[in-house]
C-alpha cells in the first residue's frame, strides 16, 4: 500500500491513543500557557470589579457534573471574585443536577478558602427550581412566588442575606454558567431584556457559539468553554496576585487543550496532504494507463 | 460514602466507557445501561419531590405537605390546582389505547400554552434586539474624530457578513449575477460559522476528557 492510503485508512484507535496522549502528557508536565483575558471575559470581571462591597448578585449553576470540568474552574474563579469583593452572593440552579455542583462550592471551597464568611449572611443556596424559563419568568413578576426559602426549607425572611429581597432587581447582576437549555440564553430572554439586570456568565464551549450574538447589548460578557475560564483566571491572578499560588483549573487543562488542538491541526493538514497526493498519483496512472492503450503500449505485449 | 471507594467506582465506570474506544464490549454495556437506569431514576425522583410535591401536592394539601414543602404551614387549599392535576392525569391516557385521544387535550394546553409564553420574549430577544444590535456604524470615530480602525473593520464585517447570510436564505430570486456572488460570500460566512462551532466542540471534548483523565489520575494517585 502506497504512504497516501495507508495515511488516509489508519487505524482509528491510533488517533484516539495520540490524542490520549497529547492529553496525559501535559497533564503530567504541567507546563503554563500564560493568558490574557480578551475583551468579552474582561467585561465581566470589570463589572463585578466595580460593584460596591455588598451588592446582592445572583449566580446560577445551569449544569450538571457531565460539563463540570469546563464550568466548574468558571464557577470557582466567579466566587473567588465576588468573596473577594465582599459581596453578598445567592447561589441558584434550573438543572437538578446543579444543587451538586453548588454543594461542592458551599461545602469545599468557601469554608476552606474564605472561612470568615458565613452562610446566610455572606451567601445563601436557593436551590433548584423548576419550570425552565417560566421560573425565572415567575421570579421576575414575583420572586417570592417561586423562592420563599433556601435549599435547606429556611424562609427567606429568616436569613439576613435574602430578608430585603423581594424582588429579581434586588440583585444587582445575574451571572448564569450554562450547558444548554434552560441557561444563559433564558436568563437573557426572561430577566435581562424584561426587568434590565444586566446579564452575563459562562457556557460551555458548545453552547458559547449560540450566545455570541446576545453580546455586547444584551449580554455584558461571555466565558466561552475554557479558554473563556482561563482568562478570567488570569484576570483574577493579574488584579489579586494573592491567587497566584492557588490552583487555577482552567489554566492547568489549557496545556491539554494547547497540545491537542496542535495535534488535530496536524492530524487534518496530512489527511488533506494524503488525499492530494493519492489523488494526484491515481490521476497520473490512470493518465499512462490511458495513454499506453491509445498508443497500443503496454498490456499483455 | 467512603472518599477511597467513590475513586474506584469513578475510576472502573471511566474505563469501562473509554473500553468502548477499542471495540464494543460487555464492561462497556453494563455501564451506559447502569448510566441510563441511575438518570432516569434520579429525573423521576427530581419530578416528584421537585415538581409534583410543590407544585401541586402543596398547593392542593397543604395542611399534609407541611412537613416537606417551606411555606406551606397555615396556607389553605388552593383548589384552582384541581385543573393542571386532572391534565396531568390526561397524559397518562395515553398509557391505554382507547382513552389516548384524551391526552391530545393536554398535549393542546401544553403547545399552545408554551407557544403563546415563549413567541413575544423570543420575538423580542431574538429578533427585534438583534436586529438592532445589526444596525451599527461602519465607521467608528473617538472623541476626537479619529477612526478606530479594528472598531470600524469589526463592524464591516458584522453587517456585510449578515447581509450575505441573509441573502444565500433569499430564495424568492434566482442566486445569478451580483446577488449570485453575495449569496457566495454567505456561503463562505456559513463555513466560517461552523468551523468556529466545530473548533468550539472540539475544545469542549478536549475539557471533558481532562476532566476524566484527571479521576483517572486521582484514583492511581489514592493506590500508589
Amino acid at each position: 500500500m502506497r504512504i497516501p492510503d495507508s495515511i488516509l485508512q489508519i487505524d482509528r484507535r491510533i488517533i484516539f491513543l495520540l490524542i490520549g496522549a497529547a492529553v496525559c502528557i501535559p497533564l503530567l508536565l504541567k507546563p503554563r500557557f500564560q493568558d490574557s483575558p480578551t475583551p468579552i471575559v474582561q467585561s465581566i470581571f470589570d463589572t463585578v470589579e466595580r460593584l460596591p462591597a455588598g451588592s446582592r448578585v445572583f449566580l446560577s449553576f445551569d449544569y450538571g457534573p457531565d460539563t463540570a470540568p469546563e464550568l466548574d474552574p468558571m464557577a470557582k474563579a466567579l466566587v473567588r471574585h465576588t468573596m473577594t469583593r465582599d459581596l453578598e452572593v445567592s447561589f441558584f440552579t434550573l438543572f437538578p443536577e446543579g444543587v451538586g455542583q453548588i454543594k461542592k462550592i458551599t461545602d469545599n471551597l468557601l469554608p476552606v478558602e474564605f472561612p470568615d464568611k458565613a452562610y446566610g449572611r455572606d451567601y445563601v443556596n436557593l436551590g433548584y427550581k423548576a419550570g425552565l424559563g417560566g421560573a425565572i419568568n415567575t421570579m421576575v413578576v414575583n420572586f417570592r412566588t417561586l423562592v420563599n426559602a433556601d435549599a435547606e426549607g429556611t424562609p427567606l425572611d429568616d436569613l439576613p442575606i435574602t430578608a430585603d429581597v423581594d424582588e429579581m432587581v434586588d440583585y444587582v447582576i445575574i451571572l448564569s454558567l450554562t450547558a444548554g437549555d434552560p441557561g444563559l440564553k433564558e436568563w437573557i430572554q426572561f430577566a435581562g431584556d424584561i426587568a434590565g439586570i444586566p446579564v452575563m456568565g459562562g457556557g460551555t464551549a458548545v453552547v458559547a457559539p449560540e450566545l455570541y450574538p446576545y453580546y455586547p447589548q444584551q449580554l455584558v460578557g461571555l466565558m466561552g468553554g475554557l479558554k473563556g475560564a482561563s482568562e478570567y483566571e488570569s484576570a483574577l491572578v493579574d488584579r489579586y496576585p494573592a491567587y497566584r499560588n492557588a490552583t487555577m483549573e482552567a489554566t492547568m487543562r489549557m496545556g491539554p487543550q494547547v497540545v491537542t488542538h496542535v495535534l488535530i491541526v496536524l492530524l487534518v493538514l496530512l489527511g488533506n496532504l494524503a488525499y492530494f497526493l493519492g489523488r494526484a498519483g491515481r490521476g497520473n496512472r490512470a493518465g499512462r494507463k490511458g495513454l499506453a492503450g491509445r498508443t497500443g503500449r503496454g498490456g499483455q505485449s | 460514602m467512603d472518599v477511597t471507594l467513590m475513586l474506584w467506582i469513578d475510576a472502573a465506570l471511566t474505563l469501562m466507557i473509554l473500553s468502548f474506544l477499542y471495540r464494543d464490549n460487555p464492561f462497556y454495556k453494563f455501564a451506559e445501561h447502569l448510566f441510563v437506569g441511575v438518570s432516569a431514576a434520579y429525573l423521576m425522583a427530581v419530578g416528584f419531590w421537585d415538581h409534583l410535591v410543590p407544585n401541586l401536592l402543596g398547593k392542593l394539601f397543604p395542611a399534609l405537605m407541611s412537613g416537606v414543602v417551606p411555606g406551606a404551614v397555615g396556607r389553605s387549599p388552593d383548589y384552582y390546582y384541581i385543573i393542571p392535576a386532572v391534565f396531568g392525569l390526561l397524559l397518562l391516557t395515553r398509557l391505554v389505547d382507547r382513552w389516548a385521544w384524551l391526552s391530545r387535550w393536554a398535549l393542546a394546553f401544553i403547545v399552545g400554552g408554551a407557544a403563546g409564553f415563549n413567541l413575544p420574549r423570543f420575538l423580542d430577544s431574538d429578533f427585534i434586539i438583534q436586529v438592532q444590535s445589526t444596525m451599527i456604524p461602519l465607521v467608528v470615530l473617538d472623541a476626537s474624530g479619529n477612526l478606530i480602525w479594528g472598531a470600524s473593520f469589526s463592524h464591516i464585517v458584522l453587517v456585510l457578513g449578515v447581509i450575505c447570510g441573509l441573502v444565500y436564505f433569499f430564495f424568492s430570486v434566482e442566486h445569478k449575477g451580483v446577488l449570485g456572488h453575495v449569496s457566495r460570500a454567505g456561503i463562505w460566512v456559513l463555513m466560517v460559522t461552523f468551523g468556529a462551532a466545530f473548533g468550539y466542540t472540539v475544545m469542549a471534548r478536549i475539557s471533558l476528557l481532562t476532566g476524566r483523565m484527571e479521576a483517572l489520575g486521582a484514583w492511581l494517585g489514592s493506590i500508589f
